[in-house]
């Protein structure tokens, strides 16, 4: 994986020392809360119900086990002992105080990790495929143009004040992993008479107004990619709405001018841009490529697995998944187990995790935007020892993708913006459906939660998606089906009336039922809803 | 006006600003303010006789005249390029760097704290408007 070079580290050290000095003036009451705000923001500070909740980038959603082990001990020595890994694939504290910040980001600059851009209206942590680098189906390891785009968007002059947020996404396999087109740009990379390049999808978001990002271009080669990025980005900064902040994403100028018409705008500047000489070389990729290079895959990593025991043959079947590399896996930890908190971790487990990847996986973690972690290459022969591992730390719920696996946003309990709760409901319904056998009878059934309209829980892509908002001062639960992340991309509709927390449990269970009904062979509950539609659904759980 | 900084060595212009809209009607201007929402490059038939172009922030968040700002240089304007209004100490930085070489904040601010945050990193990571080199360029010569 990529390693800092003594100009990344000076850029890092140098942002940790500007924002000590912010800290300061704060502090002493130099600069107001007010003036305060957009500085923290920018080191993704937010002050939130109880605290200072503090968001750690994790570039691409790839670490190493130092980096690992250093997100434990802050953990446990800035925050109460646990982390909250997230839908972009970060990590954020929620007990955090402000005087203690400027120590914690140092401690954070000692493994080559930040906080920089983790909030405010400027472009945030690029994310990716969790299994670059070990999945089959990839055309190339996306992490390299991830980390390119990491470096330029980095304290960016020009689009550090942007209408709003900006999210970029890079995948590199047909199989969307990272929500690619749900995200401001996304960005597919796919081969062209047998040069790589990058497929530009554009306006792409959830929240308020979930749109699906349209094409805008069907190749860019890499010695173009910045100009164009940048290209895309100026036609934003300029024309994006600014008059209202809930219609000042990018997808919204999208959809209010036309693709076509963006597009345009687009190429009239990229025509312009790409006379500026801001592209780096060729070399410059390749140097950042090698850093991804695979690592030393042994020859005898295979083994024939010995399935006797029925928990260990459960978790190989439901939490890990084939590697391009013969011999070798990647195993899914999953961090929702039946009533714990969607992404949460111990400062032990994150440990438990980092020496399990030291030992087991050449060092690498992933963290997921559904909120788990990934051991991306795991030879067969150590699967079971892997297991009995994580095991220990209850790390081995085997149910990967299943109605339990939820992503939830953390709700009314932290969040300042939130209407209603997420995490009990989640509780609650990952507890009804306890069974791992009914689970997996059930099979692939994402579900999402948020706890407000802002859709940080992703509802709008579940496959059930559950919103919380406030009906005269209750908390009332939407339920939405049909949503999808994945490639076959759909935003989720509303079926009806909402619910209370208890009634939203038996209406996603009766939901469950009519799929169980009425699915054909090899459907999963997605597939069975877009065939009959919602009607039979909404018999069951309207009926009187 | 007591709250300037100016990071230039020629006689400040003392022609009056004339806005935008007005300016094609008026060809001895050499001064003109742009507002967040026009479009700069409408300037740009105008470059060689223009002083002084002041790029007008009314609030810090509003972020137009970033853009604005690096598409006169871009278009090789000389002249001053001045960033007024909810202009704060942390944003000079990136102003320096879409090509802003003057500043007429509306609260004063404090040199030494201007001077510190200009001096916070050492090098950049993009190509802008000034003539800081990309980190990429010093890897590879």
């Amino acid at each position: 994986m990529y390693k800092y070079d003594n100009y990344d580290q000076a850029m890092v050290d140098a942002r940790v020392q500007e924002f000590r000095g912010q800290v300061e003036r704060r502090l002493a009451g130099k600069i107001t809360e007010d003036q305060f705000k957009p500085l923290r923001l920018m080191n993704g500070l937010y002050l939130q119900l109880h605290a200072y909740m503090l968001r750690v980038a994790i570039p691409y959603g790839t670490l190493n086990s130092g980096q690992m082990h250093m997100l434990a001990h802050i953990a446990r020595k800035y925050d109460r002992g646990y982390g909250h890994f997230t839908t972009r694939q970060n990590i954020q504290y929620n007990w955090i105080k402000l005087e203690e910040c400027p120590d914690l980001l140092d401690e954070l600059a000692s493994v080559e990790m930040h906080a920089i851009q983790t909030s405010g209206n400027c472009i945030r942590n690029i994310s990716s495929d969790q299994y670059a680098g070990a999945a089959a189906d990839e055309v190339a390891d996306p992490r390299p143009w991830a980390e390119l785009l990491r470096q330029w968007s980095s304290f960016h002059p020009e689009f550090s004040y942007l209408p709003r947020k900006f999210k970029f996404a890079v995948i590199a396999a047909d199989e969307d992993r990272a929500a690619m087109r749900l995200h401001d740009i996304g960005i597919q990379l796919v081969k062209k008479d047998g040069v790589l390049g990058a497929k530009f999808f554009v306006g792409g978001g959830m929240g308020r107004t979930p749109m699906i990002g349209p094409e805008i271009r069907d190749f860019v080669p890499a010695e173009d990619l910045l100009s164009y990025t940048e290209a895309c980005l100026r036609v934003y900064n300029r024309y994006g709405r600014r008059d209202n902040m809930y219609k000042a994403r990018i997808k919204i100028l999208v959809h209010e001018i036309g693709a076509d018409e963006y597009r345009r705008q687009v190429e009239e500047e990229f025509a312009h841009v790409k006379t500026l000489g801001i592209d780096p070389p060729l070399a410059e990729f390749e140097r950042i490529t090698e850093y991804f290079a695979p690592p030393a895959f042994s020859a005898d990593a295979d083994a024939k697995l010995d399935r006797s025991d029925p928990d260990f043959a459960v978790w190989l079947d439901q939490n890990v998944k084939p590697h391009k590399q013969d011999g070798y896996s990647i195993v899914n930890i999953s961090l929702k187990p039946i009533e714990g908190i969607s992404g949460d971790a111990s400062a032990d487990q994150i440990d438990a995790m980092a020496d399990i990847a030291e030992r087991y996986s050449f060092d690498e973690l992933r963290v997921t935007h559904a909120q788990n972690i990934v051991l991306p290459h795991v030879a067969k022969r150590d699967l079971h020892a892997v297991w009995s591992a994580l095991r220990n730390e209850d790390l081995a719920d085997a149910n990967l993708d299943l109605i339990s696996d939820i992503i939830a946003c953390p709700g009314l309990d932290y969040c300042s913006l939130a209407n209603a709760r997420s995490i009990p409901v989640a509780q609650k319904i990952a507890k009804r459906f306890e069974n791992l056998d009914r689970q997996r009878d059930l099979g692939e059934l994402k579900l999402k939660i948020s706890g407000c309209i802002n859709a940080c829980g992703h509802h709008h892509a579940g496959h059930i998606g559950i919103l919380g908002v406030d009906r005269k001062g209750v908390e009332n639960y939407q339920l939405t089906f049909g949503g999808s992340g994945a490639e076959d991309v759909s935003v989720g509709k509303i079926i009806g009336p909402g619910f209370d927390e208890d009634g939203v449990v038996d209406a996603v269970e009766k939901a469950t039922e009519v799929y169980k009904e009425q699915r054909e062979d090899g459907e999963r509950f997605l597939d069975t809803y877009r065939r009959i539609g919602v009607a039979p659904f909404k018999e069951a759980i309207y009926a009187k | 006006m007591p709250n300037n900084l100016r990071y230039r060595d020629d006689e400040a212009s003392d022609q009056p600003l004339v806005a935008l809209d007005a300016f094609p009607g008026q060809s001895n201007a050499t001064a003109v303010r742009i507002e967040p929402g026009e479009d700069a490059r409408k300037l740009i038939p105008h470059l060689d006789r223009l002083a002084l172009i002041e790029v007008a922030f009314p609030a810090f968040r509003d972020g137009r005249g970033y853009s604005s700002a690096r598409i006169l240089r871009e278009a090789g304007y000389k002249g001053e390029l001045r960033a007024h209004g909810d202009v704060l100490v942390d944003q000079i930085a990136y102003m320096r760097r879409c090509g802003f070489d003057s500043f007429a904040p509306d609260a004063p601010l404090d040199p030494a704290a201007v001077e510190s945050a200009l001096s916070n990193y050492d090098n950049v990571y993009q190509g802008a408007a000034d003539s800081a080199v990309p980190i990429w360029k010093l890897r590879h010569g």
